[in-house]
């Protein structure tokens, strides 16, 4: 027989954006080999299954005893220790045997002690205990009701004091707190009860529904309102249009961060009065819910303007010493001493007078009551600021956008003025944390260096600045943004992890220069040369290092030189140069496997092998200014 | 409508009925309702307990010289504590949002994520903000951790906002435009309040004399701490005094940032020499207590 399964956590309410990492963890429950359909609201942590079986199946097996040579008292013991009667075991030639079976178990009853265990094992970014003191059941937020069917039948087991049972309930406020449900009918009656369990749908309606009321759909607000209402429902406000003075960047903020509504826009970039706001209920009849969120938006806005203009009472430009009263960092002391730092940084990278300017300005937004407020907005109302208080248009951008790149994702910034700001602050900031010893360990990145880093080396690559690596970091700190350049060119940039251990291995000038090379690498490796004499080359180097051999810059003795293969590849190698394109390097190949067929490096004669190890050392050399092949992983080295 | 008084008084007989103890404000200078011993003491320890009390919370730097409609230098709390909390406890909260006349069928509600820490109290808790139309009405806490030691019965703690509450039914934009009673506004009983503190936190307060009173107060209160251990009639011991010395660093702390007078660097030794005297309090409380026991 097979059987429906339908497991329901019901809760209070989950923050939004841990559900979906719930739901995928729960995807993988063990249900005797069916498959989980999972879904979730806030308040409702869903699994259904179709086709289970309603028991294991019975199990045969052999299971074998002592030797018949050992005696009827062994046997007797062995048919003891499987707790069978002794008739049952069997002489089965020289050994004796038990021919058992194990009955399969109802399913019921597996999952009814698997599921408590299960559902208390789900991984949560932060648990709370509510019940049975410091030691009771941890979960994200208290549990309240379970669902848990197999068939018609309710699955029995406790977690938390909560009993399962078939019981569900609805929308907090719109629907019943007691309904009784089956696995078929489950979806049916809590939409009955204004709850729609599939997010999928609910997105859906958001979206739609948002968009008929014109608002700018923004994926992540989406997301969020998905998974913080049961029943949405989107409805449209408005604010009085004399708000459209301040700036996009703010009023965006204040609507979708704080009051989670989608902006409206009227033209593509150009707001409109309005704000889309999504319900967690099926409509607002009096136009109450419009009129309290218009309320609350219009104080917010009001803040806002008035942040704006008490700061105007300040430019920015003398609110360098307010910078001497904001830390930075203890031992790195303040703003002010950051801003000198800066500055200082953008000379020597060259920045023209506009990204001086804009260092000199980039942090004092830090002490306006806007960012005060919204501090997502550094940088942003320090450029806004600029703007209105009459900098050149490079200042205000190149302050605007100095943040840049918040993420892998996100942008570098658009002008170089901002490009080299950004570079210096964050560059900054790295070898200050770096010298006092506040450097990342494992998941503690306080100050978030990596990030920064990440930044660095964003900016030095897409902008295709070419600065030595040299210039800009040394030691412990070059070595963390050689791990991030690793990183930037495996994972955002998609080459393979041994081209950029071979591209990093002979050494880093420019990120310009290691990009070129990386390309090179990426576009000889599918030519059918080049692995072979990837794996080559690895060889040459085990014989070198067998060999001890570490004379740089042995010369060879073209007198000692054997007519054939070794002559060959002397002369071929020679001929090509130093600089040549990659898959002219790999075109060695045959040479090179001739050479490797028919010499024999290691001979007697002294002579003889120091000058095939000082030729072979020499190509190495020659053809690993690019990239050092030897750490190329081929074909080869994957069998061995 | 219902006056500011009214709205008060429902939630104080809701809270009542459902059997708590109806305290009076305490009487020491707090920033939150949480602060009271009623709250930050009560909460520690294996005995039950059931509160509700308004709490005026003094916050220095949310000063705006009575000018900004919504920010207030001292607002109102109701401040309710159910320990342990009771499994309906949410429900019980919706109830009394209907006690004081929200019909919620016709307004959105959503608890949204949002946990309490207090580093200068070595508290926190799991919680929501809890939103009515999108105004953040109440900050829901399930406590964890109180003066740094795990709770053994873990309460809700249910803050209610009341000027906020109170403006929203009485539908006004200016919390100064409320009805504090009938005929009586707001601002008739706290403008001056708000102006007179304003210019005394931002302007006037000391700072020298305010940071000598904060190394007084901690002295008192380490000296206090000191002496527990060889006290020798352990429930004469007076460790709600001691906390009250605690009380009064938090405030002065509040203060001088309000001031501006400490940096970000001091700040953060500053709020560790306060929460070394609330942690140490906590602990003493509960070895009182189990000494009580």
């Amino acid at each position: 027989m097979s059987l429906d399964f339908l497991l329901e956590i019901g809760t209070e309410e989950i923050p939004h954006w841990m559900i979906p990492g719930a739901l995928a963890q729960l995807s993988k429950l063990d249900l005797l080999s069916a498959a989980a359909r999972v879904d979730a609201t806030p308040r409702r942590l869903v699994v259904e299954a179709s086709n289970l079986p309603d028991r294991t199946p019975d199990r045969a097996e052999i299971v074998k005893g002592p030797p018949v040579s050992s005696g009827e008292k062994a046997a007797l013991g062995f048919a003891k220790k499987q707790g069978v009667d002794p008739s049952q075991v069997k002489q089965a030639g020289n050994y004796y045997e038990l021919h058992k079976t194990t009955p399969g178990r109802l399913a019921i009853d597996i999952l009814a002690e698997s599921l408590p265990a299960a559902i208390l094992a789900l991984q949560w970014p932060k648990t709370m205990y509510w019940t049975g003191g410091k030691t009771g059941p941890r979960f994200i937020r208290p549990i309240r009701w379970i669902v848990a069917l197999l068939g018609d039948q309710v699955i029995p087991f406790e977690i938390a004091g909560v009993k399962s049972g078939n019981v569900t309930r609805g929308h907090r406020i719109l629907g019943s707190s007691s309904i009784p449900v089956t696995t078929a009918n489950y979806q049916s009656e809590l939409r009955k009860n204004f709850v729609i369990l599939s997010s999928h749908e609910r997105r859906h309606k958001i979206e739609s529904e948002a968009s008929k009321l014109d608002a700018k759909i923004d994926a992540d607000l989406l997301e969020t309102l998905t998974f913080i209402t049961e029943f949405p429902t989107a409805i449209r406000g408005n604010f009085d249009s004399a708000y459209l003075e301040l700036p996009a960047e703010v009023l965006t903020e204040v609507m979708r961060h704080h009051q989670k509504y989608f902006a409206v826009e009227s033209a593509p970039n150009r707001l409109a009065p309005h704000f889309v706001a999504v319900m967690n209920t099926s409509g607002d009849p009096d136009g109450l819910v419009q009129s309290g969120n218009e309320k609350v938006l219009r104080a917010r806005f009001n803040d806002a303007r008035f942040f704006w203009n008490v700061d105007q009472h300040k430019k920015l430009i003398h609110r360098g010493d307010d910078l001497a009263k904001v830390t930075f960092q203890a031992k790195l002391g303040s703003y002010l001493e950051k801003t000198n730092r800066i500055v200082e940084l953008v000379k020597e990278l060259g920045g023209n007078a506009h990204a001086q300017r804009a260092a000199e300005l980039c942090k004092c937004d830090l002490t306006t009551e806007m960012v005060k407020e919204f501090t997502d907005l550094q940088g942003i109302v320090g450029g806004l600021y600029a703007k209105e208080q009459g900098e050149p248009k490079a200042v205000a951008q190149a302050i605007y956008e100095h943040y840049q790149p918040l993420s892998m994702e996100d942008s570098i910034p658009e002008t170089r003025e901002g490009q080299i700001v950004a570079l210096a602050d964050k560059l900054d900031t790295l070898r200050g944390c770096f010298s006092v010893g506040l450097v990342p360990t494992g998941s503690k990145d306080p100050f978030a260096l990596r990030r920064a880093a990440q930044g660095v080396v964003k900016i030095l690559v897409e902008a295709k600045l070419d600065y030595y690596l040299d210039q800009l970091a040394t030691g412990e700190l070059r070595e963390f943004l050689t791990e991030r350049i690793q990183h930037y060119f495996r994972e955002v940039r998609g080459f393979k992890y041994d081209e950029v251990n071979a591209v990093l291995k002979v050494g880093i000038s420019t990120l310009k220069d290691v990009e070129d090379r990386l390309r090179q690498i990426a576009d000889v490796r599918p030519t059918p040369n080049f692995e072979p004499l990837a794996a080559s080359f690895k060889r040459i180097n085990n014989i070198l290092k067998q060999a001890a051999f570490a004379d740089d810059h042995a010369a060879v003795d073209t007198a000692l030189l054997e007519p054939g293969p070794e002559k060959d590849l002397y002369e071929e190698y020679s001929s090509l140069a130093a600089s040549a394109p990659l898959t002219q390097v790999a075109d060695l190949r045959p040479t090179v496997d001739k050479y490797f067929d028919k010499v024999m490096v290691n001979v007697d004669d002294q002579n003889v092998r120091r000058n095939r190890l000082s030729m072979l050392s020499q190509m190495l050399r020659k053809f690993s200014t690019i990239a050092d092949f030897s750490e190329i992983v081929t074909s080869g080295d994957q069998k061995s | 409508m219902d006056s500011y008084q009214d709205t008060v008084l429902k939630l104080k007989h809701y809270w009542a009925d459902r059997g708590a103890i109806i305290q009076e404000p305490y009487d020491v200078e707090v920033g939150a309702g949480t602060m009271c011993p009623e709250t930050f003491l009560r909460v520690l320890g294996k005995k039950p307990y059931k509160v509700a009390y308004v709490q005026p919370s003094r916050r220095p730097a949310d000063g705006r010289y009575g000018e900004n409609p919504n920010r207030l230098y001292k607002h109102q709390q109701l401040q309710v504590i159910l320990k342990p909390s009771p499994n309906d406890v949410l429900e019980q909260y919706l109830g009394s949002l209907a006690a004081i006349g929200i019909d919620l069928s016709k307004h959105d509600i959503k608890f949204e994520e949002d946990n309490w820490e207090s580093p200068t109290l070595g508290a926190w808790g799991i919680g929501w903000q809890v939103m009515l139309d999108g105004l953040e009405i109440t900050q829901f806490t399930y406590f964890q951790q109180c003066g740094g030691i795990d709770l053994d019965l873990v309460p809700a703690e249910i803050t209610y906002g009341l000027e906020r509450i109170s403006s929203f039914l009485q539908g006004v934009n200016s919390v100064y435009d409320m009805q504090w009673a009938p005929g009586v506004k707001y601002a008739d009983v706290r403008l001056a309040d708000e102006l007179q503190f304003s210019v005394y936190n931002f302007e006037m307060a000391n700072i020298d004399r305010l940071w000598r009173l904060l190394g007084e107060h901690e002295a008192e209160c380490k000296e206090l701490l000191a002496q527990y251990e060889k006290y020798p009639d352990k429930s004469r011991f007076p460790v709600l005094a001691t906390y009250d010395q605690v009380l009064k660093c938090s405030q002065l702390f509040n203060l001088l940032d309000a001031r501006g007078a400490i940096s970000v660097t001091e700040r953060v030794g500053v709020i560790k020499r306060v929460r070394d005297l609330a942690v140490g309090t906590a602990r003493l409380w509960a070895l009182q207590q189990e000494a009580a026991a």
